[in-house]
């Protein structure tokens, strides 16, 4: 009954295919408007699809069900074990569709201004149509299979995208660096996809979390390897997948040099969407995770935890305004992993679930209208660097009024969308573990208060000597800026817990005043430190930096952990094991063969003088074997 | 007059009339016509094939010919699910290869379809000497396209080759006749002689010097050297043949000939050659990611990914087998036009070094994004056909109940991110980044005649990764009979 789901999905595919294929003579910006149009017919049938769901066909007797939109057989490997390709609609499946298409519309929108006049403007349409099929089919994926499918799509769109400014070498080495990190990742997800269907014969996520997960625990049980459960290795190295996607510490070394692609386009991909990636996959097995592997969550948890704060204090010293923004993206989708590693399951237990997904759908739409916002400010000042913007509100009021009500919004500061879940996320943790709690809380802090530094030295301060006057963006700029501030106001009035629960039931949400209040203090003294160093031009935080000299360099060099990558890939992969290789392959394996050939050619030189053609030689040698056999013969 | 002769006969009657041609317009007519007829025959065969109804892993159009009655060989021709796809995957590749070598001489056109008679000639026999017949015409071509029309250090490479591929076929002689002697010198049919169990105790030998003779045409570790010489060296569209073709002689072959007719030393020794096919499909993989001649990631790349051929045909279960199949269809495709394009940018740029070239995309875009595709293809994007033979494959090997072989089937696995690896350096080198040399912005992009060929691969390259389920079945049912015999 919801069947017309399946054009959300393929709309943008045939955008893409359009696009790719005859975009080159498109004039003017019409690739542009063409996807803008699909994008919005998509987001208009993902809305409608949003209200059918949760007001009528969602609606079980207590909680809400999974509807299979459609499925149809896609590949069998035997005949147990098959991809289906389809469309899975539950609670979370559906409120991603509305989170995508919102924000891709938005993008969509946002690049007619930005992109404007760029070399390749329908290329880039094309691609951002590509990004949205795929990500959209990843999230109404039905089985894990499919997901994967998906997830290397979604990949190598943000591959292209990322890659975009293609004769930029920075873009290039940022591409390649995001691919390859995000595949080594895919390694573990897809070696955790082949345990696991290995032992449960099936890639269904409806089978696989059914009864709290009750296959994956028979199938498996007392299976173990070098001392782990087989359970615990297959969802840990899932986990691993998610991990790649999501930036989790070690694997977010490539977020960052993304925002080598368009501004919008890290405000799509690299805040909102993909990045969410590996949250939702640990969603959608939560109950496998909380059930059968709950050490695996555990690690969740705190790996969450460390890379959250590890985040935080890096995007404090970054002077580049995008990868402040990138830091804050891996800091802000680690505290959603860690809510999902507190969580629990059923009812109020599972409030952390609950959160994630309330903090994954607020922080969408504020943080792409950070990136927007920032984007705006490049396109006016032509720089990303900190150094060269100040006093910017005169010149930007719009981008200047709906900067800073993201800016609120992520500090978490009442009435903005991002207060109420974060709230619950700190509630979540406080139930749990209160050292998580209190890591969370800090970095609540530290969240507000790199934030407003940056809003800061964007907006306030002094004004540069700018070389053009900095103009406000175009409208098209601008609109998406206004939506997206809106909705930063207002979702967080949703009742989230009555769509969106671990278990489907509805739930209802009881604010703990103590909790909020300590939050808000948290952002209040985050906001009140930026205004005292970054209000006004001054030299505290200079002095506060040298007094602080190993660890603020360290930080500001991300802790070396590129220097550790370039280290395995340039010295360990190239000089230490392919170079190696291909020396032994030339001088060992393929000297060989030719030694060999050469051996033959000796040999053959060497007995060539046997057949001389004097036949007194052959006569002689005749005569003397004969007599030799003779003797041979006569005394043996 | 059997359908499936017609695929000898055809390249026979495009060779006879080189003969007579004059011009160059007449040559390519010859060529493009008889092609292009190989290409409608080999998609009747697939429609026929597809819509006859028969029993799983059944011979289809079988004919029969005494060819020397006291040594039982015949002529004998029919075909299964798995032959149909791999003459389909030839005609393909003859046909774009004509395109990509456009400007070449009759002479040269002749020994190409020599060579084209030898691999169809493969895939329809039934009989084991005439498979091995049209094995060695299929080699010995080889040696005077690259040796005569070929760059660089072409007559060392040429015979490199030759010399290692005769010494495989060594091997294959051997195995051969001691598949005929030790089953009762009775036929050399191969559906017989499936039927017909040769002794434990001969099949410890016969095995692996099968396989071995059948695995050094699919580039099987260690003896795979001639391959990224032979490739180097030769013209665009004997690479494209070669890598495309040619190689799957060896994985067809060991399929066909070493595990169908000997599935009880297939089992007990497959452990050894799996642990040579691992090591081919990570070390080549490696070997590629320090390569700076496009012709040599290339092929090391080929050693790779047909080592994940030979190593999924030794898992010996169904799903595996058909990831085998699918990944030669696969490998065939794209190494067809990643020589292509190669060859493309080759004949414009003058050199293959990937440190000399730069911001290509620029230049000539068409040719630019069809590598990029072919390079997607490679590392195993969804929707195009290399995911779909490596996920079958890696999801099959896995389900062997053996840890030893789970494990290797992880170490497999690994090449992926590898692949990735060398993959996207070319890209980012050659196509990406501004341009390094000022000469290249006057090169002219694709050829219509190249772009036919492109086209061709590509589009056959996305249709197996968008719609894979119908090749895949026709391979499974193939490998029906066989899967029943090893449950027995």
């Amino acid at each position: 009954m919801m069947e017309y789901t399946l054009l959300i999905v393929v709309i943008p595919l045939l955008m893409f295919l359009l696009l790719a294929s005859c975009g080159r003579g498109m004039r003017g910006q019409l690739a542009g408007w063409l996807g803008s149009l699909g994008m919005s017919a998509a987001a208009l049938l993902s809305y409608t699809a949003a209200w059918h769901y949760f007001t009528g066909v969602g609606k079980g007797e207590e909680s809400y069900q999974q509807i299979l939109a459609c499925s149809v057989e896609w590949l069998r490997f035997t005949d147990k074990l098959h991809i289906d390709l389809g469309i899975l609609l539950d609670p979370i499946s559906v409120m991603m569709l509305v989170v995508i298409t919102t924000v891709s519309l938005m993008v969509h929108i946002y690049s007619l201004g930005y992109m404007k006049g760029e070399k390749g403007f329908q290329r880039y349409y094309a691609f951002l149509s590509l990004f949205s099929f795929s990500m959209l089919g990843l999230v109404v994926a039905p089985n894990i299979f499919q997901m994967y499918i998906f997830w290397e799509l979604v990949g190598v769109s943000s591959y292209l995208l990322i890659g975009f400014y293609y004769t930029k070498p920075a873009a290039v080495a940022a591409s390649k660096k995001a691919f390859i990190v995000t595949r080594f990742a895919d390694l573990g997800f897809l070696a955790g996809i082949l345990l696991l269907s290995y032992y449960t014969g099936t890639f269904d996520f409806a089978a696989l979390t059914a009864g709290e997960g009750a296959l994956v625990a028979g199938s498996m049980a007392g299976v173990s390897f070098m001392g782990l459960s087989a359970a615990s290795w297959a969802m840990a190295l899932i986990f691993m997948g998610g991990a790649g996607k999501s930036a989790m510490f070690p694997l977010h070394i490539w977020l960052p040099d993304a925002m080598e692609g368009p501004t919008p386009v890290s405000a799509l991909i690299h805040a909102a969407t993909m990045v969410v990636a590996g949250v939702y996959l640990v969603a959608r097995l939560f109950p496998v995770y909380f059930f059968v592997t709950p050490g695996v969550l555990q690690l969740i948890a705190y790996l969450g935890a460390f890379t959250a704060l590890f985040a935080a204090v890096v995007a404090i010293t970054q002077t580049d305004i995008k990868r402040v923004l990138a830091f804050s993206t891996i800091s802000q989708i680690a505290y959603m992993m860690v809510a999902l590693g507190v969580s629990g399951y059923s009812g109020h237990e599972g409030l952390g679930y609950m959160a994630t997904m309330f903090h994954l759908f607020t922080h969408a739409f504020f943080k792409a209208l950070l990136f927007l916002g920032a984007g705006s400010v490049i396109h006016a000042v032509h720089s990303n660097e900190m150094s060269c913007m100040g006093g910017l509100r005169h010149f930007l009021p719009v981008t200047h009024i709906t900067f800073l009500i993201a800016c609120l919004a992520i500090a978490g500061i009442p009435p903005f969308s991002g207060f109420f879940s974060k709230d619950e996320i700190l509630a979540a943790a406080f139930h749990h573990d209160q050292f998580l709690f209190f890591l969370l809380w800090v970095i609540a802090g530290l969240t507000a208060f790199y934030m407003f530094r940056l809003y800061y030295r964007i907006f306030r301060g002094e004004e540069r000597p700018y070389e053009h006057t900095p103009h406000e963006s175009p409208v098209s700029m601008l609109v998406p800026l206004g939506i997206l501030a809106l909705l930063s106001c207002v979702t967080g009035f949703i009742p989230f817990g009555k769509f969106v629960s671990s278990d489907g039931s509805m739930l209802v949400i009881h604010p703990e005043g103590m909790i909020a209040l300590a939050g808000v203090v948290a952002a209040l003294a985050g906001i009140g430190c930026a205004r005292f160093l970054y209000r006004k031009a001054n030299d505290r935080p200079a002095q506060i930096a040298t007094r602080l000299h190993g660890v603020y360099t360290a930080a500001y060099h991300k802790f070396y952990l590129d220097q550790v990558w370039l280290f395995i890939t340039k010295k360990i992969i190239f000089r230490c094991i392919a170079t190696p290789v291909a020396w032994f392959d030339k001088h060992v394996i393929d000297a060989s063969f030719d030694g060999l050939g050469r051996g033959t050619v000796k040999l053959a030189g060497a007995i060539k003088g046997l057949q001389s053609g004097k036949v007194q030689f052959y006569a002689f040698v005749f005569i003397v074997s004969t007599l030799l056999l003779t003797l041979w013969a006569f005394f043996y | 007059m059997n359908i499936l002769s017609s695929f000898v006969i055809i390249p026979f009657v495009m060779l006879l009339a080189l003969f007579f041609c004059k011009g160059m317009k007449s040559i390519r007519t010859v060529m493009v016509g008889g092609a292009s007829l190989l290409l409608i025959m080999a998609c009747v065969v697939t429609g026929l094939f597809l819509t006859n109804d028969h029993p799983a892993g059944e011979m289809l159009f079988v004919a029969d010919t005494v060819w020397y009655a006291s040594l039982h060989i015949h002529y004998t021709v029919g075909v299964d699910g798995i032959s149909v796809l791999m003459i389909l995957l030839s005609a393909i590749i003859v046909f774009t290869g004509v395109f990509s070598s456009w400007h070449m001489p009759r002479e040269y056109f002749m020994w190409y379809c020599m060579l084209a008679i030898g691999v169809f000639g493969f895939f329809i026999s039934l009989d084991l000497f005439t498979m091995f017949l049209f094995y060695e015409v299929a080699l010995i071509p080889m040696y005077l396209l690259i040796g005569v029309w070929g760059t660089g250090p072409k007559e060392y490479s040429a015979m490199k080759l030759t010399l290692m591929l005769m010494g495989g076929s060594a091997f294959l002689l051997t195995g051969i006749l001691g598949i005929y002697f030790t089953s009762g010198q009775s036929t050399m049919n191969l559906p017989e002689l499936a039927g017909i169990p040769i002794p434990l105790m001969h099949q410890y030998w016969i095995f692996p010097v099968t396989f071995l003779g059948f695995g050094v045409l699919g580039a099987l570790f260690p003896f795979h050297t001639w391959s990224p010489d032979g490739h180097a060296s030769a013209p665009t569209a004997v690479s494209m043949l070669h890598a495309g073709v040619l190689m799957k002689l060896g994985g067809y072959g060991c399929f066909r000939v070493a595990i169908c007719l000997m599935p009880e030393a297939a089992q007990e020794l497959s452990w050894i050659f799996l642990i040579l096919t691992g090591i081919s499909v990570v070390y080549g993989a490696f070997s590629a990611v320090v390569q700076t001649d496009l012709k040599y990631i290339n092929a090391y790349s080929s050693v790779s990914h047909c080592g994940l051929v030979l190593f999924a045909i030794l898992m010996l279960n169904r799903t595996a087998m058909t990831g085998a199949v699918l990944q030669m269809l696969s490998h065939g495709l794209m190494t067809a036009l990643f020589f292509a394009l190669i060859g493309l940018i080759y004949g414009r740029t003058h050199t293959r070094d990937i440190r000399e070239m730069g911001g290509l995309m620029r230049v000539m875009p068409f040719a630019a994004v069809c590598y990029v595709i072919a390079g997607l293809a490679s590392l195993g994007l969804p929707g195009l056909s290399g995911f779909v033979a490596e996920m079958t494959i890696f999801v099959g090997s896995f389900r062997h109940p053996d840890l030893f072989h789970r494990v290797w089937t992880f170490v497999a696995t690994c090449s992926i991110v590898i692949t990735a690896v060398y993959i996207l350096r070319t890209i980012g080198k050659i196509l990406y980044g501004p341009l390094v040399n000022e000469h290249h912005l006057s090169l002219t992009d694709a050829a219509w005649y190249e772009k036919v060929s492109a086209v061709c691969l590509i589009a056959c390259i996305v249709l197996l990764g968008v719609w894979p389920s119908a090749a895949s079945q026709m391979i499974m049912n193939s490998l029906q009979p066989l899967i029943e015999l090893w449950k027995l």
